[in-house]
């Protein structure tokens, strides 16, 4: 497998943009008020990009090998299983023929 | 270990075929490691989803009564140490071990400024009673701390409700208010007792930066630490928007 090392200036722009996104994490999160569990959404949608970065650059998967990129996928497949798996059952939670939880999405109790 | 009669920079341990491929089988072992991570911690973030969608308001408070300036400060802290642990990467993959040497101590630095900050974090929670354990606290005192702590426009009070109180309007049960806090002391001390291993691991990396031990066809060690690292900053991206600002 090549040895590639990843120069100075891919990691000062990976730094950038992870401290870029925490500022649009704040400020999204502290001024616009999306209702419901759009902002539960959007910091996590956010933070999924920034894993994403740090997974690509900093952890040199960008430059690995299958075998890394398949075992880090397995990991993150079977918590996507557990996440989905438990959202299933708790928005298919049904009390007197009304659904009450609703994921977060209706308007709060 | 340090009595081997062998040249680890050139030469490959008896049970490999070449340098390369020791190199990929440890990385491999530590990317195992890594998936195990995500898992370990992804059982507490379920949770986490799972309480939070039963009782939206009450998680709101409780970030709410966090400190989000100083989780914000941690996150700057710990994306500035995945820099110089990636750079210390890089200058080792070059030879260059005493620059290297200089960016782990950096980035060690920088996970015990983490942990400074937590333990101010932690302890502004204990004196107000939040102390994690069996027989926890008085309900009331969560709730009067997260009270305490609302956003103004968040509509609501939380309250300590008693057996056939009834709720007023705009006033919203916070008896799940505990779990929060039982959440919230259960992954960020995971957390920072990852970086407290981390540390330690660091430790040992810079004794053996100092020894000039790595090379540029031997330099696993301190790129499974930085993997190790770098999964612990991506649990942290993920920590601190759930804890402190939604």
């Amino acid at each position: 497998m090549a040895h590639h090392i990843v120069p100075l200036n891919t990691n000062i722009k990976t730094l950038a943009a992870l401290v870029v996104l925490t500022a649009v994490t704040v400020l999204t999160a502290k001024f616009v008020h999306l209702g419901g569990a759009g902002n539960l959404i959007l910091a996590m949608f956010i933070a999924c990009c920034k894993a994403g970065i740090v997974l690509s650059w900093f952890m040199h998967l960008k430059y690995d090998g299958m075998s890394n990129r398949v075992i880090a996928l397995c990991g993150l497949a079977f918590l996507a299983l557990f996440i989905g798996f438990s959202a299933v059952d708790l928005c298919s939670r049904n009390q007197g023929g009304q659904n009450q939880y609703s994921c977060g999405f209706s308007a709060e109790k | 270990m340090s009595t081997a009669s062998y040249n680890k920079k050139e030469q490959a341990a008896h049970h490999f075929d070449s340098l390369d491929q020791q190199h990929d089988a440890g990385k491999e072992g530590v990317w195992i490691f890594m998936a195990t991570e995500i898992m370990m911690f992804g059982g507490l973030f379920v949770g986490y989803f799972m309480y939070r969608t039963l009782y939206p308001q009450t998680y709101m408070a409780g970030g709410d009564s966090l400190n989000w300036y100083l989780g914000a400060l941690n996150t700057l802290v710990l994306l500035i140490s995945s820099f110089t642990m990636a750079q210390a990467v890089t200058e080792t993959m070059q030879g260059n071990n005493k620059k290297a040497l200089k960016l782990v101590t950096i980035t060690t630095v920088c996970a015990l400024a983490f942990m400074v900050v937590k333990y101010f974090e932690y302890t502004a929670k204990i004196d107000h009673g939040l102390f994690p354990g069996f027989n926890m606290w008085d309900p009331a005192s969560a709730v009067e701390y997260a009270n305490n702590h609302l956003r103004s426009d968040a509509g609501f009070t939380l309250v300590n409700l008693q057996p056939g109180q009834e709720l007023a309007p705009g006033q919203v049960d916070g008896k799940s208010l505990k779990l929060f806090f039982v959440l919230y002391f259960c992954m960020t001390g995971l957390h920072g007792f990852h970086i407290l291993v981390g540390v330690g691991l660091m430790i040992w990396i810079m004794k053996r930066l100092k020894n000039d031990e790595f090379g540029p066809k031997y330099y696993t060690a301190v790129e499974g630490v930085g993997l190790y690292w770098h999964i612990v900053d991506v649990i942290w991206i993920f920590l601190f928007p759930l804890m402190y600002l939604i």
